[in-house]
């Protein structure tokens, strides 16, 4: 098994590491840097739990290998916080309407909601909900998380 | 003693929208889930699964997989074996297959684990199971519960593959067929339920450190520490003491996590033996073939009414897929004791059976009774349809409301407080169904077909005192010298938010503010025994146990200050964390004030009063406390395609006191959106070959935010007898949802004809293409009826089964042995098997004697034997008022027979000589 040295950023930290090829870049997150908040939950890239931003673009990691995420920068959910603990908009919207139960589908939702955000800070609800269609949840029948999507384009929850 | 009464403080809390205390970790990537959990010296696991539904283990070669990079060790039964362990049921009763950690010389479905492989990561203990060459000698599986009916025994030790049977065939001719014949309408009705895969979005997983003199530490996805903890320890013989389970935070269980299964029990026994920290995370190809499954079921339903529309009488025939290692052996008695609770029907009768198959076994899921409401409600609308009557008014006929209370149902269960009626009114008074109508006809002249569906129901919540894991709960509740709030419960959230709610009644009854109160849950080693989540309890009794504990606490409290102040205790009051007297605002105290007296000057305190500032209270509710609702959907069906698009959701439930909308409407809500895929998407089919067809979410369709509509809420809020008068809302959504959604469906599919054809055979999931079937009148889909299933393919080389026998008729023997002395009997019960002391004597043809369990013992006389056959009656006051008819067949050292058991139908008896 092939072994790489790989220099990226994540969540304004840098952090070198030397990976296995096939290592994925969701499994590098957790276990090889600590970065438990992104969660695993398919490993073959339909239910969306393990979305990241890498270079500003919403991916899943468990279909990403860390070698391919070599100089990238990337943001997982543990960095949408502001570092004085303000929680992104995105995350307020969530807790706001009980848009998560248990918790383990949630930090992907986050980061694919911030991640259209960032890219049209105007997103319409239509537009969050395609990109929410991607996303798995068992919990909550998707009412709390469409009405967080709500809140964030500004209409009433 | 409901929500109306007024908070403790000015601020309430009990009823608001209070954002939940387990979010802000949540949000920001803070939870600790199983996986998360890194130790020193930890090793991996994977298991090595059956690639083949049924076959003798010929040889294992792990030769190639020990010498790979990473390896510790492999194991297999013979290895596991070493540590004896016993699985049981949620019952904490013996599983009766002859079920091991690993499989034993045979397997019995694809993904029976084989072998383990420790290594130092998942991917090489990965590597090294693929390298695993297992020979198998493959035998033809039966996969269906027609297979199971005809094919060779399962467990070949087992006189036939009915793994669990109740019911009373005779009742049938003796007393529900005459009512039948005599009804002026009679309405049968088939629903086959597809097999479900739980699919939490967290699979399964466990870490099990050793540490110490046998001691061990395990963190599991489960749903309640404490449960776990009692079960590993009955399992494995070991002081519970001695295990401590932690579970902060858990992806979701629905059931399927309600007790450690095999591999979870085999990663402790494993690292028992190995002496060194083991992880097993399941993948999802893992999850979803070989975690237990839910729901594969068929009933039939025959109702009578007479002209009003008044029902006069109901017989089913109920039958689940069991698999080859249930988490219990399940006939699912619960769907005939709930079937009828919430309606008029005078006489009902029926016949259950649970089927061992070659498919993965039963496991636990969202009201596992829950074909009673879909079954029941479908029937209904069918009847409706037929006489030409409206649904709604079909159910107002026979529904129970308030004033017709208490009644006691025909399978004997008493109802003093449900409100299925008022919540169908509230529902009709909120829907304007005479547009809806007038919409529907002008749309189905456009080609547009939409649909109404409506449904109603009862549940039981709260259980608590009528079986073994089900209990009250205890609440430790301490105001502590810094005078923050703790409590320390034994709940657990898999996304319930106990802790918000349980922190919404100290806040409440306290008059303190939530952000100053911190739950402590999770972990076998806070509070005491309870089966955490399961069966819609926690809101309920921790609920009521929260509630009297802060009252007593709040009590104290008020006692110190009045006797500090010298005041009388009427004139204290407790507000957002502060102590006031009346008229002396100059003695107001902060908790913390107070606090450090109680704990730290106890001279202070009045005569007689313990030090410190605690309540504990464990709360043991009424027996079962009743949930009732009424849904409604409109559905437009598109004729051209089959699909189906869901346009408006109203649910009005009633359960009582709520303590949280947002909590409450985020279970209805989970419910829902795993009943739409129960309907209309999810299935877990299984090949000829006993192969499982969906292996990733590709292939199980799992409800998307796009086929999810947003759902009305309507609260009805009538007080329970429970401490706080709550009711449980678990599980609600999911045992509504189904029959809402057909009934909408067949409703919109009227013009074309009946859902599942004039013999009224419904198969779910319905696909666009069983929808076309019904639209077309042809077979679009392909489907036909399981009962014309081709039968599995004879596999090559084939072994000869066992033997064919099933339901072996065996010879009497000679009559002539005695049965008088002792025997070892075991009944077949509901909630498994009941092993006790038979004492018989005989006098001619006149049999007495007593049966004996550690509960008590029971006599009898008046009982005969004749030519073998023995007839006698017991009497039994618990867990209900029964009579229990023995109808045995003896030989000089084996009894076997029947035991009529009134409600719970008939279970088979077995003895042996003791």
């Amino acid at each position: 098994m092939s072994e790489h040295k790989i220099d990226l950023t994540v969540n304004g930290h840098r952090h070198s590491a030397t990976v296995e090829a096939r290592t994925s870049l969701g499994e590098f997150l957790r276990e090889g840097l600590g970065y438990t908040g992104t969660h695993l939950a398919c490993e073959h890239g339909v239910c969306g739990a393990c979305t990241v931003r890498v270079d500003g673009v919403a991916m899943r990691s468990c279909l990403m290998l860390a070698v391919q995420a070599n100089g990238s920068e990337i943001t997982t959910v543990e960095g949408l916080a502001k570092p004085d603990g303000t929680l992104h908009r995105v995350q307020q919207a969530l807790k706001d309407n009980f848009g998560l139960q248990c918790g383990f589908c949630t930090p992907g939702v986050a980061i694919t909601l911030a991640t259209v955000l960032e890219d049209n800070p105007s997103a319409t609800t239509e537009e969050m909900e395609t990109a929410m269609s991607g996303h798995i949840c068992r919990c909550t029948g998707y009412q709390g998380i469409r009405r967080a999507i709500r809140q964030l384009a500004g209409e009433a929850a | 003693m409901n929500y109306h009464a007024s908070s403790v403080g000015a601020t309430r809390y009990v009823g608001e929208r209070t954002p939940r205390k387990e979010d802000g970790r949540l949000l920001t990537g803070r939870g600790q889930f199983t996986d998360d959990i890194q130790l020193p010296g930890m090793l991996h696991i994977a298991f090595v699964r059956s690639p083949v539904a049924r076959g003798r283990i010929v040889s294992i070669d792990m030769g190639v997989a020990r010498e790979m990079p990473g390896v510790q060790a492999i194991y297999t039964q013979a290895d596991l074996a070493a540590i004896p362990v016993q699985m049981l049921s949620f019952f904490f009763t013996p599983i009766e297959s002859p079920v091991t950690l690993l499989a034993d010389g045979r397997v019995a479905c694809v993904g029976d684990p084989v072998c383990m492989v420790i290594a130092e990561s998942r991917a090489q203990a990965e590597d090294a199971a693929a390298l695993i060459e297992l020979e198998i000698d493959e035998e033809t599986p039966l996969v269906t519960i027609a297979d199971a009916k005809t094919g060779a025994l399962v467990h070949p030790d087992k006189d036939d593959n009915i793994a669990a049977e109740m019911g009373d065939e005779d009742m049938l001719e003796e007393a529900i067929q005459p009512l039948l014949d005599k009804a002026p309408h009679v309405v049968t009705h088939t629903i086959r339920h597809q097999r479900i895969a739980q699919s939490p979005m967290e699979c399964r997983a466990c870490v099990a450190s050793p540490e110490g003199s046998g001691e061990m530490t395990v963190w599991m996805g489960c749903q309640s520490p404490h449960l776990a903890a009692r079960y590993v320890a009955h399992a494995l013989g070991m002081p519970q003491e001695s295990i401590r389970v932690i579970a902060k935070d858990v992806g979701g269980g629905f059931g399927l996590k309600n007790i450690p299964w095999r591999e979870e029990v085999a990663v402790v026994v494993a690292a028992r033996l190995f002496g060194r920290p083991l992880k097993w995370i399941e993948d999802r190809f893992e999850a979803l073939t070989a975690s237990s499954h839910a729901r594969e079921q068929e009933v039939t339903l025959t109702i009578g009414l007479d002209d009003e529309g008044k029902l006069l009488a109901g017989w089913s025939d109920y039958a689940c897929n069991n698999g080859a290692w249930p988490m219990g052996e399940d006939a699912n008695i619960a769907v005939h004791m709930f079937m009828w609770p919430a309606y008029k029907l005078p006489a009902y009768g029926f016949v259950t059976r649970g089927w061992y198959t070659n498919t993965m076994g039963l496991g636990g899921y969202r009201g596992p009774w829950a074909m009673e409401s879909l079954i029941r409600e479908t029937t209904l609308d069918k009847a409706a349809r037929k006489m030409g009557v409206d649904p709604v008014e079909l159910r107002r006929k026979n529904l129970i409301y308030l004033p017709d209370q208490p009644v006691t149902s025909n399978m004997g269960i008493e109802v003093t407080d449900i409100t299925p009626g008022e919540c169908l009114e509230k529902l009709v008074a909120n829907v304007d169904i005479a547009a809806f109508r007038r919409e529907q006809a002008e749309a189905r002249k456009e080609g547009r077909y939409l649909g109404m569906g409506i449904a109603t129901y009862i549940e039981p919540t709260g259980s608590a005192g009528a079986m073994q894991p089900m209990t009250g709960e205890t609440v430790q509740l301490r105001i502590e010298p810094t005078g923050k709030i703790v409590a320390m419960l034994s709940t657990h959230s898999q996304g319930h938010g106990t802790a918000t709610t349980m922190a919404q009644v100290i806040a409440d009854r306290l008059g303190v503010a939530y952000e100053d109160i911190s739950i402590f849950e999770g972990d076998s080693a806070i509070g005491a025994f309870s089966p955490g989540a399961a069966g819609s309890r926690q809101g309920v009794i921790a609920g009521g146990a929260t509630w009297k504990a802060t009252e007593m606490l709040a009590e104290k409290v008020k006692a110190v200050a009045a006797h500090l102040s010298n005041a009388s205790v009427d004139a204290v009051t407790i507000d957002g964390g502060m102590v006031h007297v009346e008229g002396a605002p100059e003695m107001s105290r902060s908790l913390k004030e107070l606090a450090e007296i109680a704990y730290g000057e106890p001279a202070r305190l009045p005569e007689g009063m313990a030090s410190g500032l605690e309540a504990q209270f464990r709360y043991q509710p009424p027996p079962m406390t009743m949930t009732s609702a009424a849904h409604c959907c409109v559905v437009e069906v598109d004729a051209e395609t089959g699909f189906v698009k869901i346009l408006r959701w109203v649910s009005a439930e009633d359960c009582g006191t709520v303590i949280n909308p947002g909590v409450v409407e985020g279970q209805i809500a989970g419910g829902l959106a795993q009943a739409i895929g129960q309907v209309l998407l999810e299935d877990m089919p299984y090949d000829a070959r006993g192969n499982p067809l969906a292996a990733t979410f590709k292939d199980y369709l799992m409800p998307t935010i796009s086929d999810v509509p947003d759902f009305e809420y309507l609260h009805a809020n009538t007080p329970s007898q429970t401490i706080g008068g709550m009711r449980g809302v678990g599980e609600g959504g999911a045992i509504i949802g189904p029959p809402t959604l057909v009934n909408a469906i067949a409703d919109a599919l009227a013009p074309f004809g009946e859902l599942g054809g004039e013999a009224g055979e419904v198969t779910l999931p319905l696909t666009p293409s069983r929808i076309l079937d019904v639209i077309e009148q042809r077979n679009v889909s392909g489907h036909q009826a399981p009962a014309e299933k081709a039968v599995a393919a004879p596999v090559a080389e084939e072994v000869p089964a066992e033997t064919v026998a099933v339901s072996p008729e065996t010879e009497p023997a000679p009559a002539t042995a005695s049965i008088d002395g002792d025997w070892d009997m075991t009944l077949k019960a509901p909630m498994g098997g009941q092993t006790f002391l038979a004492h018989f004597d005989t006098e001619g043809t006149s049999l007495s004697g007593y049966l004996s369990a550690p509960e008590g013992r029971q006599e009898f006389s008046g009982g005969t034997f004749e030519d073998g056959r023995m007839k006698f009656e017991v009497k039994v006051d618990k867990p209900m008022k029964v009579t229990l008819k023995y109808d045995l067949q003896a030989t000089a050292d084996s009894i076997t027979g029947k035991c009529k058991m009134g409600m719970f139908g008939t279970a088979k008896v077995n003895a042996v000589r003791a």
